[in-house]
C-alpha cells in the first residue's frame, strides 16, 4: 500500500462544519457524507490503492466549483478534483481529511465552431462524448484514450491523455485551445480561446498535464478535425514479442507514420477476442493493429509499404479489415483490452513507461524474464508506435504478497524504461502510482524546481497534493 | 477487485456466486458511460461501478441493508446496459438481483413503499387482477391531477394513474390454454409464453404471434400452469415467489416437452425472455433433476423474432411505405443481445427501419421502474422521445410491452414488432394504423 500523508486532525475534527459549509453551497444531492456511501469514491481506476475521502461534493456549474473550493481553501481542507474516475495512476486517490470535488455533472457541449473547427465543453463530457456530438458532420476530436468511452475531457487535460491515434494526430496537448478554471482560492480564468497560441506564457502547455494541482478545469475548448476519407486496419501476426517489436521500430524507422500502430500479446490477444469478436490470431505470440487513412489510393501505398516490411519479420499472418464492422470489431478489442484482462485475471497493475522504439524488442525481452523471476504474468498491450508501453502486471488482490511483487515488478519495469532513454509515464500521469520512482527520473534540483511552480499556484498544497511527488518532500511542503 | 469474505461466508451459494462476479470487475469505469442513471445524476453511486461498491460493502459487511444503499440499487434499471459494454464480462444481473433480494430479507422500507410493492407483486403477475386494476384505475384516471402533494407517494399515484390505458381495453380473441394447430404441414411445434401483464395490457401482442407462427406451419401451445415468468416480483427482491414462477413454468413446460415435444419456447415479452434465459441459474442450487429440467426450459427459450429468423419469414402485402423507428427493449438488446433479428424482420417485411441516437439508453420502463421511480423514469422516456422523433418516423416498434405502454402517448403510434410483421405477412392492421394494403401474395 502506498504511503499517505498523515490526515490533518483539525480537518478531521471540523468534519461536521466542513459539511454543513459545502450543503449551503450546493443542491441536497450534490454533498456526499454518509461513510456508506463514500466508500464507492475511496478509489478510481487503479483499485489497488483506497482511500474513503472525508467527504464528496459535486458542483453543478462552474461558479459552484469556485465557491466549493473559496470555502474549502478557507478552511485549510485537501481538495481531490474527480472526473470520471478511470485513471490508472490513482491520479483521483481520496484523502482521509479531503473533499473529493467530482466534476461528473459539468457534462454540457457548451459551443461547437464547425467553421473554425472547435468546441467547448464542461470538463465532465466524455472524451467520446465530444466527437459524437461533431461526427454527423464529419468531424471528430482526435486524442482517444482507450477508456474515451467514459474518461471525461477534464481528466484527459490533467493527465495529459494520448491513445492510439495520437502517433498521428498528438495528445491532448496538441489539440487544446483554450481552459476555463478555477484557482485553489475559487477565482475563475480564462486561458487561451478559440484562437491558435495565446498571447504571453504557454499557460496551457503549463496547465496540461499538472494532475489536478494547479487548479480544476471546468471548461475546455477543443481543435475538432474533419475526419479522414477512410481507413483501414490491418492485423499482423507474428511469432515472438521481440519480432513483433522489432518490426515496429523498422515500420517507424522507415519513415511510415501510420495513424495507429498497436501492440498486442498472447493473453492479450485471448482476453481481447473473447470479449470483442474480432477475428484476432489467436495462434501469434504478438499482434499489431496498424491502421492507415486517407483516400484509398494513399491506403493502398501505404499498406502495402507496411505489408513489404512485416514480410521481412516471418509474419505467420498478415490479414487487411474488409468493412467498417470488422475494423470497429478491431477496435473494440484493442480499447477493451485492460477491462478484457479482468477476464484472465482478478487484479493488475497497468504500466505506462515510454521508451525509444529501436529498444522495444530488448525491453520486451527484459520484461519478460522480470515476469518469470517474480512469478506473475504479464500482457503487454501498448502504443507502440510511440514506444509508449502497457504491460499489465496480472496478481490477486486478495494475496497481499502477490501485489507487493507486483508492486516492486512494475517499479522494476519503469526503471528499465529510463534507463533505456525513456520516461515514467506516457499518457496515464505520475498519480500516486509513479509518484516514488519520480526521483529515478529527475534530480533533486529539477524536482525542487518542479515544485517551485506548484507552490506558485497553490502555497498550501490543498490541491491533489500527494500525487506526482515523492511523499517526503510533499510533507515538508505541507508542514 | 479485492474481496474480504469469510470462509463461512463462502459457503452460502449466493454470496460465493457474487464474490465471483465482483473478482471479475477491475473498476474500470467504463460501464458508468453508459449506465442512464450516471448519465442522468451524475453520481458515481448512482452507476454500475458504484452500486457495484456498495453492494460489496453490504455482502461483506454481513450487516442489514440502510436506507442508502437500497436508495441506490432501487434507482437501478437493471437495463443492463452496463453488461453490454463491460470488457471483463462482469454479470451484474446476478449481482443486482442478489443485492435486491438481501435488501427485501434485511430492510424494512416505508410503510407506503412496502404496500405499493406488495399490491404489484399481488396484481401485475395475475391477468384477472391486473384486468380489474386496470379498469378501477381508468375509472380513476381523471383525478390524477386531484392526487396531492410531492411525496413519493403522491408521484407514485399519478404516475400508476397515467398509465391506465386510455381507450376501451381490447379483448384476446385467442386467449387461454389451448394448442392452436399449425396450417398445413406442421415444421415445429413451440409452447407460447402467453405472459401475464401483456395479455392484459394488449392482447393483440399474443393473438398476432399465434396467427403469424400457425401461418408458417407452427403448432403454438399455451401450457396449462405456466404463467408469469417470476420477473416482475425477481426484481422486487422477493425470492419466493420468483421461484414458485420459475418452478411452474418448468414443470408446465417440461410436461410438454416429455408429451408432444417443443422445439422452442417463444416468447414476445423480452423482459420475461431474459428471466426465463436465466432459469438454469436460478436454480443452479436446486436438486440435479430440477436443475436439468431448468436448463432444458432455459435452452429451448428463443424471443419471437430468435425464432422467426430460424425458420424464415417472408411477407405477403405490398410494402406499407412506413417508416418504423425501432426501439431496442434493453432486455433484449443487454440482457438477451438479441440487436440484429427484429431490424432484420422489419426491413423484410417492407418497413423502412431507422435507429434513433442513444439507442442503448433505457426508456425508463423497466418493469415496475416507472411505477417506483416515477422522476427518473419520465426523464428517460421524455429522452428517448426526442431522440425517436429527431428521426421522423410514421411509428415506434419494440419488443417489449413494458417500452410500448412507456412510449405510448408520445404522438406517435407504438406497436409490437410481431404485430407488424404478422400484419404484413396478412394479419389485420395494429390498432392506430391505416388500414392494410392489398395482399398480393408472397413477395
Amino acid at each position: 500500500m502506498i504511503a499517505q500523508p498523515a490526515p490533518k486532525q483539525e480537518v478531521l475534527a471540523r468534519r461536521d462544519a466542513i459539511v454543513a459549509g459545502l450543503r449551503r453551497l450546493l443542491p441536497e444531492s450534490g454533498v456526499i457524507a454518509e461513510p456508506i456511501r463514500l466508500r464507492p469514491y475511496e478509489t478510481d481506476g487503479l483499485a489497488a490503492y483506497r482511500q474513503p475521502p472525508l467527504a464528496v461534493a459535486l458542483p453543478e456549474t462552474t461558479e459552484q466549483v469556485a465557491a466549493v473550493l473559496r470555502f474549502l481553501h478557507e478552511e485549510g481542507v485537501r481538495i481531490i478534483p474527480r472526473g470520471a474516475g478511470t485513471s490508472l495512476s490513482g491520479g483521483a486517490l481520496p484523502m482521509a481529511d479531503a473533499v473529493v470535488v467530482g466534476l461528473m455533472r459539468l457534462n454540457r457541449i457548451l459551443a461547437i465552431d464547425y467553421a473554425d473547427r472547435c468546441a467547448t465543453v464542461q470538463a465532465g463530457v466524455t472524451n467520446i462524448g465530444i466527437t459524437q456530438a461533431v461526427q454527423g458532420t464529419g468531424f471528430f476530436y482526435a486524442p482517444d484514450p482507450s477508456s474515451q468511452l467514459a474518461c471525461m475531457i477534464g481528466g484527459n487535460v490533467g493527465m495529459n491523455s494520448g491513445g492510439a491515434h495520437c502517433l498521428r494526430y498528438g495528445v491532448t496537448a496538441n489539440n487544446l485551445l483554450g481552459l476555463k478554471i478555477v484557482t485553489v482560492s475559487g477565482e475563475i480564468i480564462d486561458i487561451g480561446g478559440a484562437h491558435l497560441d495565446a498571447a504571453g506564457y504557454d499557460w496551457l502547455g503549463l496547465l496540461t498535464g499538472s494532475e489536478g494541482q494547479l487548479a480544476v478545469v471546468t471548461e475546455v475548448t477543443v481543435r475538432i478535425l474533419r475526419g479522414p476519407e477512410g481507413a483501414r486496419a490491418m492485423l499482423a501476426a507474428f511469432r515472438a514479442n521481440e519480432v513483433a517489436g522489432a518490426c515496429v521500430d523498422a515500420i517507424i524507422s522507415s519513415g511510415i507514420i501510420p495513424v495507429a500502430l498497436e501492440f498486442m500479446d498472447r493473453p492479450a490477444i485471448h482476453a481481447c477476442e473473447a470479449f470483442a469478436h474480432a477475428g484476432y490470431p489467436l495462434d501469434a505470440e504478438a499482434m499489431l493493429i496498424i491502421e492507415v487513412e486517407g483516400s484509398p489510393a494513399e491506403q493502398d501505398f501505404l499498406l502495402s509499404r507496411i505489408r513489404e516490411i512485416c514480410e521481412r519479420h516471418d509474419p505467420i499472418s498478415l490479414k487487411v479489415s474488409q468493412s467498417a464492422e470488422e475494423s470497429a470489431a478491431i477496435w473494440k478489442g484493442r480499447k477493451g483490452a485492460f477491462g478484457a484482462v479482468g477476464r484472465i485475471s482478478p487484479d493488475y497493475l497497468c504500466m505506462d513507461g515510454t521508451i525509444p522504439t529501436g529498444r522495444l524488442p530488448e525491453v520486451l525481452r527484459r520484461i519478460g524474464e522480470m515476469s518469470e523471476r517474480y512469478g506473475l504474468k504479464v500482457a503487454n498491450i501498448f502504443h507502440a508506435g510511440d514506444g509508449n508501453l502497457h504491460p499489465l502486471i496480472m496478481f490477486d488482490a486478495n494475496d497481499p504478497d502477490s501485489f507487493a511483487r507486483a508492486e516492486r515488478f512494475g517499479a522494476d519495469v519503469l526503471r528499465l524504461c529510463v534507463e533505456v532513454g525513456g520516461c515514467l509515464t506516457g499518457e496515464h500521469g505520475v498519480g500516486v502510482e509513479k509518484r516514488d520512482l519520480m526521483d529515478a527520473q529527475f534530480t533533486p534540483t529539477d524536482l525542487a524546481q518542479q515544485r517551485r511552480i506548484k507552490d506558485a499556484f497553490d502555497p498550501l498544497w490543498l490541491l491533489n497534493p500527494s500525487k506526482v511527488f515523492p511523499l517526503v518532500e510533499t510533507l515538508k511542503q505541507a508542514a | 477487485m479485492q474481496t474480504s469474505f469469510t470462509a463461512e461466508q463462502l459457503r452460502d451459494p449466493a454470496i460465493a456466486a457474487s464474490n465471483q462476479v465482483l473478482r471479475t470487475c477491475v473498476h474500470c469505469g467504463f460501464c458508468t458511460a453508459t449506465c442512464p442513471t450516471f448519465v442522468l445524476l451524475g453520481d458515481e453511486l448512482d452507476s454500475p461501478r458504484g452500486r457495484i461498491y456498495l453492494i460489496k460493502d453490504m455482502l461483506e459487511s454481513g450487516r442489514p441493508a440502510t436506507g442508502d444503499v437500497a436508495r441506490h440499487v432501487d434507482r437501478c434499471l437493471s437495463c443492463l446496459s452496463c453488461m453490454t459494454t463491460c470488457p471483463s464480462g462482469v454479470h451484474y444481473m446476478h449481482l443486482v438481483d442478489h443485492a435486491r433480494t438481501v435488501i427485501e430479507e434485511t430492510f424494512r422500507r416505508p410503510w407506503h413503499d412496502r404496500m405499493l410493492r406488495a399490491l404489484l407483486a399481488a396484481v401485475l403477475p395475475y391477468p384477472g387482477r391486473m384486468r380489474a386494476a386496470l379498469a378501477a384505475a381508468r375509472l380513476g384516471r381523471p383525478f390524477a391531477a386531484l392526487v396531492p402533494g410531492s411525496t413519493t407517494l403522491g408521484r407514485r399515484l399519478r404516475a400508476m394513474l397515467a398509465l391506465a390505458p386510455r381507450g376501451q381495453m381490447p379483448r384476446s380473441t385467442l386467449d387461454g390454454v389451448r394448442t392452436h394447430p399449425a396450417e398445413g404441414t406442421r415444421r415445429a411445434r413451440v409452447a407460447l409464453l402467453a405472459g401475464c401483464a401483456q395479455r392484459v395490457l394488449d392482447p393483440g401482442i399474443n393473438d398476432a404471434t399465434i396467427r403469424l407462427l400457425t401461418r408458417l406451419g407452427v403448432e403454438v401451445v399455451v401450457a396449462r400452469g405456466a404463467g408469469c415468468c417470476g420477473a416482475l416480483t425477481h426484481h422486487m427482491g422477493r425470492h419466493a415467489p420468483a421461484m414458485a414462477s420459475a418452478r411452474a413454468n418448468i414443470d408446465a413446460w417440461t410436461r410438454e416437452i416429455e408429451g408432444d415435444g417443443l422445439d422452442a419456447i417463444v416468447v414476445n415479452t423480452s423482459g420475461c425472455g431474459t428471466t426465463l434465459k436465466d432459469y438454469g441459474f436460478m436454480f443452479r442450487t436446486g436438486e440435479a433433476a430440477l436443475r436439468e429440467r431448468a436448463e432444458r426450459v432455459a435452452s429451448l427459450v428463443a424471443d419471437i423474432s430468435e425464432f422467426l429468423v430460424r425458420i424464415g419469414y417472408a411477407p405477403t402485402r405490398e410494402p406499407p411505405g412506413l417508416t418504423v423507428a425501432y426501439h431496442a427493449a434493453c432486455s433484449l438488446q443487454h440482457g438477451q443481445r438479441v440487436t440484429e433479428a427484429p431490424k432484420l424482420l422489419l426491413r423484410k417485411a417492407g418497413f423502412r427501419v431507422v435507429e434513433p441516437a442513444e439507442g442503448h439508453l433505457c426508456c425508463g420502463s423497466a418493469g415496475t421502474y416507472n411505477l417506483l421511480q416515477p422522476e427518473i423514469a419520465t426523464r428517460l422516456r421524455d429522452r428517448k422521445l426526442q431522440n425517436i422523433r429527431t428521426t421522423a418516423p410514421d411509428l415506434i416498434a419494440a419488443g417489449n410491452i413494458g417500452c410500448l405502454t412507456q412510449l405510448a402517448g408520445g404522438g406517435l403510434p407504438t406497436v409490437h414488432t410481431v404485430a407488424l410483421l404478422d400484419w404484413m405477412a396478412g394479419g389485420p392492421a395494429p390498432a392506430g394504423l391505416k388500414p392494410a394494403p392489398p395482399a398480393t401474395g408472397t413477395r
